[in-house]
């Protein structure tokens, strides 16, 4: 390992902001990601790093006024055995769940999940199937940013340089519906070959589905929602009909790649099957 | 012959309760479990006191590292060292440092230790200079600053392709066409495997130590030190006793470190030759995968006759093997996989061809089970399918083939001792209730096809999620060396009651995590009559142990360990023909006194009977085989084809079990990785490049992948070694990847005929077999057909 560069570690977000805007320093929260970056081998060493371990103001789970807030240094192990998560969102408990294994957990962060902005990064679907919002901060103040709105380009976030990401909030709808699917090479420590979110309102059982949202990791260049599913969904009913009109739009909307995990083929025909198990189970028919 | 069946698990003299629990911080050995004596390294192993290589201190050391071309094939015209930079304060090696001969000591010696000016550039991943400094950043700044200018040669990827053949052997036996004329059916396939990464836990590491008179001292991760020892002397030019070889606690091998850490400890050794002092070379993850050996790909065609009640008539089997681009083990390798190639059955009429060729990529070598699992993959698949087409039941097939006491195998070897397959075959079987399950899945998989509901199609699966499958193999390792390996090699192993009294025992067979140092004291203190503990191994150091040969094929209880109780019981007669025939244990230490040192050495000699010609390939390639039988049970989740393997029943022939603990514990991780090389591992290339060389990419089963396994062990003893004792090492290796590829078609209804069985290969394979209006087949390799109108697409292409 090459000698390690300096850290500063504040202890209060305008001490942050300061450092963030004297530039440049790259934050670490749990450093699951940025450790395996960091080891020289893939490039220079960051020159200055910020330590965000002392900031209270990144942490915690919070339910406000039917928003469940999560600081951005929860960990997926604070996720896992959060009362508020597992009572409204399991989802996103399902995904913590999925990541890594109980080491990467216990360190990995929601917020630099968001950060590292990789699109198999497992909790963005979830983010982004349920109208998530990423609140940022700066020495400037604090922007609001639609989780379908961070991820412009591979690996790029809408982050400014000098801003941190403080907090997600992820508003609770009545009568929505989130469901969750990770399809890796293994049970644990896998990077996801297919990661789908799905959601929807359903307003009794002849009524069709509105808000539908279908969001998918490890397809594209980042995470995307799915529009051409969503329109087959949106105000239809789980019935087979559906379920196959949805897979179908999906298969031929998605454009994913071959690469070292897995092929294109697979990526675009299993994302179609998990969607048409998704409405099949919703259906329960 | 008797065989016994150790039950599960297997009952050992308890110890009583006093003797246990409480210890001494720091006098963790001796303890016992189960009776049996605690694995020798396991407490400074856990402690962290164990010294792995980079763990050595050597004051002064430099680190070393390599430059690798980056081109599958060129030709290397000049290493240029960028004058901007300061050269100063390191030093760089090229082949025109090296003193002895350019050559990798190997079986062929084809392989350069540095790329020379002028040579050919084989694979991406070849050395062809060494650079030290005092601190990695130096390295790291300067490595860069070398260049290298080649010239492009156009590469070959394709075994199949390349007229670059490392070894042939054609093996007959009967009168194939007669045999497959008088076939009421002929079944023919094609199989594919690809390489594997023995994936170690502790990577490649080497230091080397110059000494003052102009010798050289490695201390590493290995398992073969007289390999190591004799690469030296080539390379190095150094006199037998001026290269030494110490082996430091190593981290598992599996084959990964039999031939490799030759090229390191050379690397290091110029090195440091050149600086003067300690040279530290440890690969780092990524650049022992890129680098280092793998398993042989292989395709492997089967052409089969049978009759119409299963029993085999014929087997023409065609293999080819992609060596790599240079030759190291690979006719031993390519030889072994020939000699498995029919399964263990009986079959009068066979003909099987074997060749390995040269491609550019980086070189193969030995992986535990050398060449064995790769063609009983293709073996046991066919036999299934072979089942599968005449409507008998897996067990079945095996129970009307599988080899017997007396029956005569395709080189003409008539297998006279400890014959178990039928019993590890009726074991699995009843163990894992194989039929009853079997019938069960298949009445399931009956249901759910005339559930009458809308079919699967391409984008969606049926009303079940998943599905289960429950898959049987058979299999036979050959114990110890292929043919007159042994005779030639001539492995010595001593035994020294030392002048204070100590009993020692001195060979050069390595601990790597399997046992070795626990079970040579328990072999050979048996036979002194002595509590096991009392008996000291000798470090493993060329100047210290003798060359007991290499720590591979399984051989090192079998081989090594008769050699050491052979030596134990002269050791025993001579002491005790001194002392008016009084036990030994009573008079060894007063004898020490009085005599010194006595000191017993131990030469390999044939075992009586067994003979084998190399150049016609018949008589008897190995002195006895192992028997496996595996039985895995396995879930497919039909929306993604991912496999879970739920259930392993994994039955042994190990001959003798030493120490039932370590044995389970050889069967259960060779079952493991079997099982890894049935479902997931794979490394996928590009020009010749692994894509996936790193632990991020190159994925083994986690503990939660791992499945539910039940280890029985049977003991069907060879009446040529002492003990009776077989090796474990590989066996268990050679039957899981069929057995779970077999518990897939049980689950879903298709042939998976290339490794692994990846949910990508599933769904694909799914696919077409749902796709109107197609024949049913796995991939596009599974023909078949009846006799006269046999499948030759699987039987042709090969000359
Ligand atoms: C073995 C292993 C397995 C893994 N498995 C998975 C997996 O299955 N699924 C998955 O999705 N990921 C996985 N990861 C990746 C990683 O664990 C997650 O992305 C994790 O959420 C990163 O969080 P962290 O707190 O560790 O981030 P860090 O490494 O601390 O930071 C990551 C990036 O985010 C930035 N950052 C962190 N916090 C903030 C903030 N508040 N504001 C602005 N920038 C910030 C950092 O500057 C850095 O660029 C794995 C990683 C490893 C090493």
């Amino acid at each position: 390992m090459p000698a390690e560069p300096p850290i500063e570690v504040p202890s209060r977000l305008s001490e942050a902001y300061a450092l963030l805007a004297a530039g440049p320093i790259v934050p670490i929260a749990g450093g699951t990601d940025i450790m395996v970056r960091i080891t020289g081998e893939l490039g220079p060493l960051p020159e200055r790093m910020l330590d965000l371990s002392r900031l209270d103001a990144l942490e915690g789970v919070a339910l406000e006024l039917g928003t469940l807030v999560l600081g951005a240094r929860t960990t997926y192990t604070e996720i896992r055995r959060s009362a508020l998560c597992r009572e409204h969102l399991p989802a996103l408990v399902g995904a913590a769940a999925t990541v890594g294994a109980v080491q990467i957990q216990n360190r990995g962060t929601l917020g630099g999940n968001i950060a590292t902005a990789s699109p198999a990064g497992d909790t963005l679907p979830v983010l982004l199937a349920t109208d998530a919002e990423i609140v940022v901060g700066s020495h400037r103040g604090e922007r609001i940013v639609p989780a379908v709105a961070f991820f412009p380009a591979y690996r790029r976030t809408a982050l400014a340089p000098d801003e941190l990401i403080l907090r997600v909030r992820i508003p609770l709808l009545t009568g929505r519906e989130v469901r969750f699917r990770k399809v890796g090479t293994r049970r644990a420590q896998a990077i996801s070959k297919v990661v789908m979110a799905v959601s929807w309102r359903s307003h009794g059982k002849t009524a069709g589905w509105s808000d539908v949202r279908v969001a998918l990791g490890s397809v594209a260049a980042t995470p995307i929602r799915a529009a051409g599913a969503e329109a087959v969904l949106e105000g239809a009913r789980p019935t087979p009909e559906t379920a196959d009109a949805a897979a179908e739009a999906l298969a031929a909307e998605l454009r994913p790649i071959d690469d070292v995990r897995s092929t294109a083929e697979y990526r675009r025909v299993v994302s179609a099957r998990i969607l048409h198990r998704i409405v099949r189970d919703a259906g329960s028919w | 012959m008797t065989t016994r069946t150790l039950p599960y698990p297997p009952i050992a003299p308890e110890r009583s309760a006093a003797d246990a629990l409480v210890v001494d911080p720091g006098s963790l050995t001796p303890g016992r479990t189960r009776g049996y004596p605690l694995r020798r390294e396991g407490p400074s192993k856990l402690t962290g006191a164990a010294k792995y290589t980079d763990d050595l201190i050597f004051p002064g050391a430099w680190y070393g590292a390599t430059i690798r071309s980056t081109e599958p094939r060129a030709r290397l015209l000049a290493v240029e060292l960028d004058p901007d930079a300061d050269w100063s304060k390191v030093v760089v090696v090229t082949a025109a440092d090296i003193p002895g001969e350019n050559l990798v000591s190997a079986i062929k010696e084809d392989q350069p230790v540095l790329v020379p000016i002028g040579g050919e550039i084989r694979h991406h991943a070849e050395p062809v200079a060494l650079l030290a400094a005092p601190d990695r950043e130096t390295i790291r700044r300067l490595r860069s600053r070398i260049r290298l200018v080649t010239e492009p040669l156009p590469p070959v990827f394709d075994p199949e392709l390349s007229d670059h053949v490392f070894a042939r052997y054609e093996i007959g036996s009967g009168d194939l066409e007669a045999g497959f004329a008088a076939a009421d059916v002929v079944v023919a396939g094609e199989y594919r495997v690809g390489h594997q990464e023995q994936l170690y836990i502790e990577s490649n590491a080497m230091i080397a130590v110059p000494a003052e008179d102009g010798g050289m001292a490695v201390y590493g991760s290995l398992q073969c030190p007289y390999y190591v020892h004799k690469a030296m002397r080539k390379t190095l030019g150094l006199a037998s006793d001026q290269a030494r070889v110490v082996q430091a606690e190593t981290g598992g091998g599996f084959g990964g470190k039999e031939e490799y850490p030759s090229i390191i400890a050379l690397h290091a050794a110029l090195l440091a030759r050149r600086c003067g002092r300690p040279v530290r070379m440890i690969y780092e993850r990524h650049e022992d995968i890129a680098a280092t050996t793998k398993r042989h790909p292989a395709v492997i065609r089967h052409r089969t006759g049978v009759k119409r009640d299963g029993t085999l008539i014929a087997q023409d089997i065609e293999i080819v093997m992609d060596g790599g681009a240079y030759c190291t083990l690979t006719p031993v390798v390519l030889s072994r996989g020939a000699l498995h190639s029919g399964g263990p059955y009986r079959c009068p009429n066979v003909r099987i061809r074997a060749r390995a060729t040269r491609t550019n990529t980086p070189p193969n070598g030995a992986m535990r089970g050398f060449g064995a699992p790769q063609v009983e993959f293709a073996a046991e698949t066919q036999l299934n399918r072979i089942a599968e087409r005449l409507g008998i039941s897996p067990a079945e097939i095996r129970r009307r083939n599988a080899y017997e006491l007396g029956d005569v195998t395709p080189t003409g070897q008539t297998l006279r001792d400890s014959v178990a397959a039928q019993e590890v075959l009726r074991l699995a079987i009843e163990a894992a209730d194989f039929e009853r399950i079997r019938a069960a899945t298949g009445r399931v998989a009956v249901e759910r096809r005339g559930s009458g509901e809308v079919p699967a199609g391409r984008l969606r699966s049926g009303a079940a999620r998943t599905a289960s499958g429950i898959g049987l193999a058979l299999g036979w390792h050959g114990a110890g060396f292929t043919g007159s390996g042994e005779v030639h090699i001539g492995s010595v192993a001593s035994v020294e009651l030392t002048d204070d009294g100590r009993v020692r025992v001195l060979i050069g067979s390595t601990e790597m995590g399997q046992g070795t140092t626990t079970i040579f004291p328990m072999m050979v203190s048996g036979e002194l009559g002595l509590p096991s503990e009392v008996v000291e191994m000798a470090p493993v150091d060329t100047a210290v142990v003798p060359d007991s040969g290499p720590t591979v094929a399984s051989r090192t209880a079998m081989v090594v360990g008769g050699l050491c109780i052979a030596a134990a019981r002269r050791l025993r007669a001579e002491v005790e023909a001194r002392n008016g025939g009084r036990p030994f244990v009573e008079v060894y230490r007063d004898d020490a006194a009085r005599h010194g040192r006595t000191r017993v050495d131990q030469r390999f000699e044939p075992y009586p009977g067994i003979e084998f010609d190399d150049a016609t390939y018949r008589g008897d390639a190995y002195p006895a085989f192992g028997w496996a039988a595996c039985v895995a049970t396995v879930d497919v989740d039909l929306d993604t084809g991912e496999v879970a393997v739920r259930d392993v029943v994994a039955v042994d022939d190990v001959g003798r079990v030493i120490h039932p603990i370590l044995c389970e514990g050889q069967v259960e991780g060779g079952t493991l990785q079997a099982v890894g090389y049935a479902t997931i591992e794979e490394i996928k290339l590009e020009d010749g490049r692994y894509l996936n060389d790193r632990l991020a990419t190159y994925l083994i089963p986690t503990a939660l992948d791992a499945p539910r396994l039940t280890t029985i062990l049977v003991e069907a003893p060879f009446s040529g070694a002492p003990h009776g004792a077989k090796g474990v090492g590989e066996l268990p290796m050679d039957v899981g990847a069929p057995a779970v590829v077999a518990a897939i078609q049980d689950a879903v209804g298709v042939w998976i005929t290339e490794l692994p069985a990846t949910p990508e290969r599933i769904l694909a394979a799914l696919d077409v077999a749902t796709r109107p209006g197609e024949v049913r087949s796995a991939t596009a390799a599974g023909t078949a057909g009846t006799a006269g109108a046999a499948g030759t697409a699987g039987a042709a292409g090969t000359a």
